[in-house]
């Protein structure tokens, strides 16, 4: 059996499977960085991310388009993500007790709208759809090993990716991307130029909603094709720490999201091949993930010095 | 000091700013109260008061980042009310704020360039890191653009922040006490960027409470008393000391009449003393130090040197790596001493940087306050509680003597002013037996009468044997009453010397670390 593991197609799969894992995080850590850059302290990526696993089925399901489907969870995700922004920035509500309101909440909303569509889940089997399929690059596909490993993925992968790249050109080379950074650091010294800290902290937080969505609908959309209750099983807190492993920084958030993944894929390949381990093993991974990923991110050089902190003038 | 910058201001020009009128009130507390005067183009106008008389505010007022509750403000000749500092920006006015404003982790460039309208969506850092450059050779500030701005040392970080000001071509600049941090040489050099800004056309309103700033740079000063403007005077044709009379509203004598004290064996000795931060970083190394009875020791440096932990290890809430530390016959270092309260009973009193919060404890009233620590002394208690008569009869004399203001001894004292929770410590701990005391910028905060009050204080206890440690930024402070200064630099002790022996140029080449001491 370890053989058969160990076997080289075997190891090329799960490297593939790790950047497909590694992507639907990554969406989310993206956005949860641009939040954390503004100074704020994120922690509804969860709830945000259940919301546009939700909005991305549902409408995937019944308009048979999943790319219908992928604009909708986005949507979701910035919908959700006004309530954090109204009660984080606007009314200024500590950013902890404002994230647990908003996971809480799209908790019971998603678990109540998915039972009210669907109310006989269960007796009628569970409804699903056809996920995207491998957009295989023609050409580049065929290659061996690479062909697999990078250009055989659906399209939602790609986009992923590309948008580290965004992210790196907004933070370092556009105007907008300096204030925000320094809005991160010290909110003073851009709100004596007369800029408004609220309104890029909103539009963060906004951006951050609309990432944790489309990461939710990756889940949905991308691999599994149903929805569950709690199917997001901790990937928003995982981008969390991703961020926080990441140092904050769009490079090595790509490779600690793409690490991560890996790992996530491992333990489904032993899931898949039957290797006996306790299945609440698998459960807890994503959990397990995120103490690790904390563990070894936690010199926080690149932290943001304001973050977690409201803008008050003095 | 040295010689004054020349400045050929042109004589009848129209003034670039006229404040009329001007108020601005903090719920019951008038900040400005019907403030007026104007700054001619192209000269050097000192806001001159003590702290709390205003200035800041005003200067927030004027930038657009505080907003007036009456008056007129003209700005070349129009009448303006900026609503942000983003409509001041674009008149023409900078400002450098009295305290840092800087994004710790972004170098020079970013922080300057930050939110300038000037710069496209896009950033072109090569092409603004030319322009600082340029920026920088125009007006001789030596300055590394490409490190994080927390590495530089505070008088680099106070050249990005005027850049930060150059950078949107100012016509008026206001500096809010920008020499507090600086070091003689630094400051000197700053009145000479100033010089050249003036000779580019800008005029520069310049907040100070130094005297021999005002009087070395400025064209005209206008002197802010308790919120009000007391006059707007010429400087030259003054003096300090009619400055002085101007901003004390008395004839003050600013000289410290100490009488001859023979020195007496160390009242503290502190030997080879290592010392590490919280991150793990060495925060002194090596450090020897004397204190003699009779003596104060004033150490002289930039903040962030070391003198934050040196005094959190003499007051037992931060432990040593390597080292001992003598006094009252007794090696505090030891397990079973080095706690706070063990060492203040041994004669160790302390005025610490952060008052309020290591300091006082602001929900109790300004008496539980002045007997903080004491409470277990025979003065104040009998057997299990408290004497209030005579804790009491006690805070009413401290308040007297300290001048502090409240509204009685059962006042909370988070409700005082920072100068007034200053006066609310020292009166507690001069009010201690004691052998020795640390102090933390004793004057920081206080007016004039009040510190010369300190001052007189801290004489009693030298008379009565104790020995005084000083820690100080100050230069003004460390040579007014110090009988030696040493310097410290970088967690290390560049040297002692005796304060008649040395100038403030010397102390200042230390305090930058440019020579290296042989110290005993
Ligand atoms: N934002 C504020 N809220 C309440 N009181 C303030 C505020 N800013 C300043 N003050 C008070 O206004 C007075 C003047 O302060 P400031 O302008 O900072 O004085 P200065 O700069 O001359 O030392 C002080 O008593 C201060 O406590
Ligand atoms: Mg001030």
């Amino acid at each position: 059996m370890f053989n058969e593991f160990l076997q080289a197609d075997m190891l090329i799969s799960i490297f593939a499977s790790a950047v497909r894992m590694g992507t639907i995080v990554l969406f989310a850590a993206l956005g949860e960085l641009i939040v954390e850059r503004s100074g704020v302290l994120n922690l509804s990526v969860e709830g945000m991310m259940l919301t546009g696993a939700l909005a991305g089925f549902l409408v995937g399901y019944f308009s048979e388009s999943l790319w219908l489907g992928v604009v909708s969870a986005a949507l979701a995700g910035m919908l959700i993500s006004v309530i954090f922004a109204l009660l984080a920035i606007v009314f200024q509500v500590d950013q902890t007790v404002s994230s647990l309101t908003v996971n809480i909440f799209a908790a019971g909303l998603t678990f109540f709208i998915y039972r009210t569509v669907f109310p006989d889940v269960g007796s009628q089997g569970t409804p699903n759809l056809v996920p995207f399929s491998a957009l295989k690059i023609p050409y580049l596909s065929q290659i061996p090993v690479l062909g697999e490993l990078l250009f055989s993925h659906h399209a939602m992968a790609y986009i992923a990716l590309f948008m580290v790249l965004i992210i790196w050109f907004y933070l370092y080379r556009t105007k907008s991307g300096l204030i925000l950074r320094t809005i991160g650091e010290n909110p003073r010294a851009v709100d004596m130029k007369g800029i408004s800290i609220t309104l890029y902290r909103v539009s963060a937080v906004l951006f951050g909603g609309l990432m944790a969505g489309l990461a939710g609908s990756v889940i949905t959309l991308g691999s599994a094709g149903v929805f569950v209750a709690d199917i997001t099983a901790g990937r928003g807190w995982l981008a969390i720490a991703i961020v926080i492993f990441g140092d904050w920084k769009p490079g090595r958030i790509l490779w600690a999201a793409l690490f991560f993944g890996f790992i996530d894929a491992l333990q489904m390949q032993v899931q898949a091949l039957g290797i006996k381990l306790p299945f609440q093993l698998f459960l807890a991974m994503p959990y397990i993930m995120t103490v690790i990923a904390v563990f070894l991110g936690r010199r926080r050089a690149g932290a943001p010095i304001a973050l977690g902190t409201p803008y008050v003038r003095e | 000091m040295t010689d004054n910058v020349v400045v050929t201001p042109r004589n009848e020009a129209p003034p670039i700013l006229a404040v009329e009128h001007l108020t601005k009130t903090f719920g019951s507390l008038v900040a400005n109260d019907q403030v007026s005067f104007s700054v001619k183009q192209g000269h050097v106008h000192c806001l001159l008061g003590e702290n709390g008389a205003g200035k800041s505010t005003l200067a927030k007022c004027i930038y657009g980042a505080s907003r007036p509750d009456a008056g007129r403000i003209y700005f070349k000749g129009r009448e303006v009310a900026f609503s942000s500092p983003r409509d001041a920006i674009r008149m023409g006015i900078g400002m450098v704020h009295q305290h840092f404003v800087l994004a710790d982790p972004m170098n020079a460039v970013e922080n300057i360039i930050v939110g300038e309208e000037s710069t496209g969506a896009l950033l072109n850092l090569q092409a603004e890191k030319k322009k600082i450059q340029a920026l920088c050779e125009q007006y001789g500030i030596v300055l590394d653009l490409d490190t994080p701005v927390a590495q530089l040392s505070v008088g680099q970080q106070q050249w990005v922040e005027i850049l930060k000001a150059l950078y949107v071509s100012v016509d008026l600049l206001l500096l809010d006490e920008p020499t507090a941090v600086l070091t003689p040489q630094e400051v000197q050099s700053l009145f000479s960027i100033i010089g050249k800004m003036v000779i580019d056309g800008i005029s520069v309103i310049l907040i100070t409470h130094k005297l021999h700033e005002v009087m070395n740079i400025s064209n005209e000063v206008t002197i802010l008393r308790k919120g009000k403007v007391v006059d707007t005077v010429p400087t030259r044709g003054n003096t300090k000391a009619s400055l002085a009379r101007l901003l004390v509203g008395r004839d003050f004598d600013f000289n410290v009449h100490k009488e001859k004290i023979d020195f007496g064996p160390p009242a503290l000795e502190i030997k080879g003393l290592t010392v590490l931060r919280d991150n793990g970083s060495l925060a002194l190394q090596d450090v020897s130090l004397n204190v003699r009875q009779g003596e104060i020791l004033g150490l002289a440096g930039v903040s962030g040197n070391g003198q934050a932990e040196l005094f959190e290890t003499l007051v037992g809430v931060r432990k040593a790596e390597k080292g001992k530390i003598r006094f009252a016959g007794v090696e505090i270092l030891k397990e079973s001493t080095h706690n706070p309260e063990a060492i203040a009973s041994l004669g160790l009193a302390s005025v610490p940087q952060d008052r309020l919060r290591q300091g006082l404890i602001e929900e109790f009233t300004v008496q539980e306050n002045l007997i903080l620590g004491l409470q277990d002394s025979p003065s104040y208690s009998r057997g299990v509680s408290l004497n209030w008569k005579a804790i009491k009869s006690f805070a009413s004399q401290a308040i007297q003597q300290f001048e502090i203001k409240t509204t009685g001894p059962l006042q909370p004292v988070g409700q005082l002013s920072g100068g007034n929770l200053q006066k609310v410590i020292l009166a507690r701990e001069v009010s201690k037996p004691i052998k020795v005391m640390v102090a933390s910028s004793p004057s920081r905060g206080l007016d004039i009468g009040a510190t010369y009050y300190v001052y007189s204080r801290f004489l009693e206890l030298l008379r009565n044997g104790a020995g005084i440690l000083m820690i100080s930024e100050d230069l003004d402070e460390i040579f007014n009453i110090s009988d030696r200064i040493a310097v410290i630099y970088n967690g290390r002790i560049m040297g002692v010397f005796d304060v008649h022996e040395v100038d403030r140029e010397t102390i200042g080449l230390y305090m930058a670390g440019l020579e290296e001491h042989e110290h005993s």
